[in-house]
């Protein structure tokens, strides 16, 4: 394998201006496939979820899977699309193992929904990225090439295949180019990816599981040398599987293509793919020499057209927009654009909303996703919400402190206890004895004792100099084994000296 | 016997489904080594059924009026239990695991699946000489082709080797061949009859269809297999058209007939000519109101046909490439699966069927597409209009069933463009998708072999074929004295039930 000349992204940028485009597919999941019965679960044992139709075996004909369409006009209906009143299904013919009747059943120029639009927040500012076609096509099944050193179909011993996926929902989600991003491109693209992930998901029509493959995004990258004010000739990354993934795979097309173009050469139009492991991308079959798929329309089905009155009742039925909670959680919790950006980065949005929910104040549930527990997940190398702790424990630890019956020291501790495994905060704070001491005449025993060993902080608080109490709230708490209420104790301690 | 006396027979006692399997049984064993209207000979389960339907007989379960009765079946039919090869060695030794819908149908009504029927290879062709397993000969002239490419369906039939045949009508498939075997053979219209479990040739023409001896026998079958099948996506969701009290009634006083002007003249046989005039002049006896219509884009139906067919075709058959089922040829271990699927399809498909797929390759091609299939179907919809206006002013069409009687074996086997002649009348039928009949209309002077009338109606009005067949067959039965078939010579007189 040759290795690409590189030239560093930021050099790069002052000559080009890059423009990309994403091709994201969306498995939907619907129960049952896109024209046939068969059931949908991933993971089942190969070729035990197939029959007649969507193993293309000869005289099967496929019918269309309804709920496929409602799901991909409620995509369609949730990127401002404009939604088609009468559409068609189209054969794309070519020849493949893994694909059943060697032709795909897809949509060529008549998609079920066209023309939209998504918001995508990009460092504290929203991009509005433009939704060429939403349609909708069926799976193919699953590869697998052994022998061989690269995991392809060249050079393997052999292959097998499992048309359990083949016939699954497949929703193709493309956008317009999008162009003017400059540095920000690579950022851009998984953001994109990212909030689209999220609408997705709320839409509740696709568990949009990268690693599963139910959402997988191929990246075009062009480049454009500055005040040309022409476009260059695009690659398409695929393989691209993993938000991280698409982020690299823009930067790595654009370092390469400029050095390309830098030595004078031109960039081939072909399909790339990304390797995780080293970040790059390699050639993959030429565009040029591309196969003919010869669509036409599915003769075995009849058109789509959905009813206005149906795609209203959708409409009127889709759930809030990612973005549009944002903003309106945004404003109850009286945030800036950057708070809620750190919120999102850090995948607390949601556990800071359910914590909320579960009686939390905003901010004390901001204070503890992001502080402590944040710092929890980081030492034990975790996502924020894989930590064993739920927004309701963390809403009752927080309403423990509220009302003065632990502190913040002890609160961590509980969050310790919850962490490992020692039960509910309650069950953790009676198993660990863990009480504010609120006992007046241990506390004021405690503070005469601080006073007597501090004369000369206790002479300047006197004074008037109130920052100087601070040693002495330290050494009433010490005495107490930290379980009494700091703020309290500071009060006792002006009272008794003023 | 007809179906319709056998019927009868079976419903009074007279006869045991058993000893009218038999006695068919026995009719294929004694005269299809020389007509070769079977590619298999269901005996074993045959009989079965046979006694199945005997014991329900007895015990008083309610039986259609085709308990008991046998049905040849095309071999495009998917039957579990039996071979399913279409006339091709691609498919040869493949055994569906699914019935056809009209399989289904077929067995719920008690009728006798005795056999699968010889076939031009996948459908393709007007002689049966395009079967890989060698051509049926017609009962009248053993030297003579049966038609086809439902050939082996209609030979069987006229052999009195089944009483009744399903066939597929995708350019004529079911008339032609009906036509110049002498008996009667209907393409219902298109939507009628499921396709689901029929290896596609054309899906937007195939239409499954009866074949019998008379036309209330074929009404009968049509009746048993006719409905709304949820599998197949194209089918219509209307009542059936009441073909058999149509075919009772066989009035066709006051009914208005047009003779189509473009579907005679250069190119028939004067014998055939002379025949179709006879039946126009005798249905005008009989008080239908004959009057002359012109269908101007009747001319351009054959190119069309030849681009559409041969453009679905070639991505129909895609699926036939050794990975999951049939033929696999080359796979030696030294060859990777694009080679095998090559060499698998250049051993499997015959010359008409290659010709087929690289002319429908061609025509769907990036940069042929809007001047061949999109010019084809823009002439389709020319042929709708046209039989649109024609059916405003009549009843039904007619027209001779076919431009010349039965051809001699390999007469017309390297002339391509000759053999798609045989199906000059019947197309048109077949891109508007309305209904279609052919009846026979007595035997061309000069060669003494049947020539076929056929009557056209508009979508759904089936019934109208079967009344005006009917009136047409009950006259000449009168003024020949006997039925047609009777003075077939190419076989032994039959013997026993048949």
């Amino acid at each position: 394998m040759t290795t690409d000349t590189l030239v560093p992204f930021a050099e790069a940028l002052e000559r080009y201006e890059p423009v990309i485009g994403l091709e994201t597919h969306v498995e939907l999941g619907t129960r049952t496939k896109m024209f046939c019965g068969c059931t949908t679960t991933f993971g089942a044992e190969p070729n035990s979820q197939v029959c007649p139709v969507c193993l293309g075996l000869p005289g099967s004909l496929p019918v269309v899977n309804g709920t496929a369409i409602e799901y991909t006009i409620r995509i369609g209906l949730a990127l401002n699309c404009t939604i088609a009143t009468w559409c068609r299904f189209a054969r794309k013919n070519y020849f493949y193992p893994d694909m059943p009747k060697n032709f795909q059943i897809s949509q060529y120029d008549e998609p079920l929904c066209i023309d939209g639009w998504l918001d995508v927040p990009v460092g504290g500012q929203l991009v509005r990225v433009g939704i060429e076609r939403v349609h909708l096509e069926e799976d193919t099944g699953k590869s697998l090439h052994v022998g061989g050193v690269t995991g392809r179909i060249h050079g393997a011993e052999y292959s097998l295949v499992d048309y359990n996926r083949a016939g699954i929902p497949l929703v193709e989600i493309v956008t317009k180019p999008i162009a003017g991003t400059g540095a920000a491109a690579p950022d851009v693209a998984r953001a994109y990816v990212t909030e689209l992930r999220g609408l997705v998901r709320a839409l509740g029509v696709s568990d949009v599981r990268m690693e599963e493959g139910s959402l997988r995004s191929d990246v075009n990258t062009s480049l454009s040398p500055r005040g040309s004010g022409r476009w260059g000739t695009r690659t398409e990354t695929k393989n691209v599987n993993s938000l991280r993934s698409v982020e690299r795979a823009v930067r790595f097309e654009i370092e390469r293509q400029a050095a390309v173009l830098d030595a004078g050469g031109r960039v081939i139009q072909e399909t790339r793919h990304f390797h995780e492991d080293s970040g790059t991308t390699t050639s993959g079959r030429s565009k040029e020499e591309a196969q003919d798929y010869r669509y036409f329309p599915e003769p075995d089905l009849v058109p789509v057209a959905p009813p206005a009155d149906w795609v209203a009742q959708i409409r009127a039925a889709l759930p809030e927009a990612p973005s549009a909670r944002r903003a309106r959680l945004q404003a109850e919790w009286d945030l800036s654009a950057l708070d809620m950006a750190a919120l999102s980065n850090a995948g607390a949005l949601d556990l800071v909303a359910e914590t909320v929910a579960a009686g939390a104040s905003p901010a004390d549930a901001r204070k503890w996703w992001l502080g402590e527990l944040a710092r929890q997940a980081n030492e034990m190398g975790l996502e924020l919400k894989d930590l064993s702790i739920t927004p309701a424990q963390v809403a009752r630890i927080a309403e423990l402190v509220a009302s003065g019956a632990l502190n913040d020291h002890l609160a961590r501790e509980v969050i310790e206890g919850v962490l490992a495994g020692e039960g509910d905060p309650d069950q953790v704070v009676a198993a660990r004895g863990l009480v504010v001491v609120s006992d007046e005449g241990a506390l004021n025993a405690a503070i005469d004792d601080a006073i007597a060993a501090n004369p000369e902080a206790a002479a300047k608080v006197r004074e008037g100099k109130v920052a100087a109490v601070g040693p002495l709230i330290g050494a009433v708490m010490k005495a107490t084994g930290n379980q009494a209420d700091a703020a309290r104790v500071r009060q006792l301690i002006l009272d008794r000296l003023s | 016997m007809t179906a319709a006396e056998l019927s009868a027979a079976l419903a009074g006692g007279e006869v045991s489904a058993t000893e009218v399997t038999r006695a068919h049984l026995d009719r294929i064993g004694a005269v299809d080594d020389r007509v070769h209207a079977f590619l298999h000979v269901a005996a074993d389960s045959a009989m079965a059924q046979a006694a199945d339907v005997d014991r329900r007989r007895a015990r008083g379960e309610p039986l259609g009026p085709l308990g008991g009765v046998p049905v040849a079946v095309k071999d495009v039919f998917t039957t579990i239990g039996m071979p399913t090869t279409c006339g091709s060695r691609i498919l040869e030794g493949w055994h569906p695991p699914y019935d056809a819908t009209i399989t289904r149908r077929l067995k719920q009504a008690g009728a006798i699946i005795i056999g699968k029927t010889n076939m031009d290879e996948f459908a393709m062709g007007s002689s049966t000489e395009n079967s890989a397993f060698g051509p049926s000969r017609n009962p009248w002239d053993l030297d003579k082709v049966p038609g086809g490419s439902s050939g082996g369906s209609a030979a069987a039939v006229a052999a009195y080797e089944a009483p009744l045949a399903i066939g597929t009508d995708t350019g004529g498939s079911i008339r032609q061949p009906a036509a110049v075997c002498g008996i009667v053979g209907t393409k219902p219209t298109y939507g009628g009859n499921s396709r689901y479990g029929v290896v596609a040739f054309a899906s937007s023409l195939d239409t499954p269809g009866p074949l019998g001896r008379t036309v209330l026998d074929a009404a009968l079958l049509h009746e048993a297999i006719s409905g709304h099948d949820p599998c197949d996506s194209t089918s219509i969701d209307a009542p059936v058209p009441p073909v058999v009290a149509a075919a009772r009634e066989a009035d066709v006083s006051g009914m208005r007939i047009g003779v189509v002007t473009e579907l005679s003249g250069e190119g028939y046989q004067p014998g055939v000519l002379s025949r179709f005039a006879e039946a126009v002049e005798l249905l005008e006896s009989l008080g239908a109101k004959v009057t002359e219509v012109s269908c101007p884009h009747f001319r351009y139906a054959l190119p069309a046909y030849y681009l559409i067919a041969p453009s679905e075709c070639s991505s129909n058959l895609a699926r036939f490439d050794a990975m999951r089922y049939g033929l696999r040829t080359g796979d030696d271990g030294t060859r990777d699966a694009e080679e095998v699927m090559a060499l698998t399809r250049e051993a499997g498909f015959g010359a008409e069927v290659k010709r087929r797929i690289i002319l429908g390759t061609y025509a769907l091609s990036s940069g042929y597409y809007d001047a061949y299939y999109g010019k084809a179907q823009q002439v389709r919809t020319l042929i709708i209009r046209d039989f649109d206006a024609a059916f405003g002013q009549v009843d039904v069409l007619v027209s001779p069933s076919t431009p010349t009687t039965a051809f001699g074996i390999g007469e017309r086997a390297d002339d391509p463009m000759a053999m798609y002649l045989a199906d000059l009348c019947t197309i048109p039928s077949d891109l508007a998708g309305n209904a279609a009949i052919s009846v026979p209309c007595g035997l061309a002077p000069e060669n003494g072999l049947p020539a076929g009338l056929q009557v056209m109606a508009p979508v759904l009005a089936d019934d109208r074929l079967y009344r005006v067949a009917a009136a047409a067959e009950a006259a000449f039965t009168g003024r020949w004295g006997h039925p047609l078939l009777s003075e077939a010579k190419g076989l032994p007189e039959k013997g026993g039930t048949a």
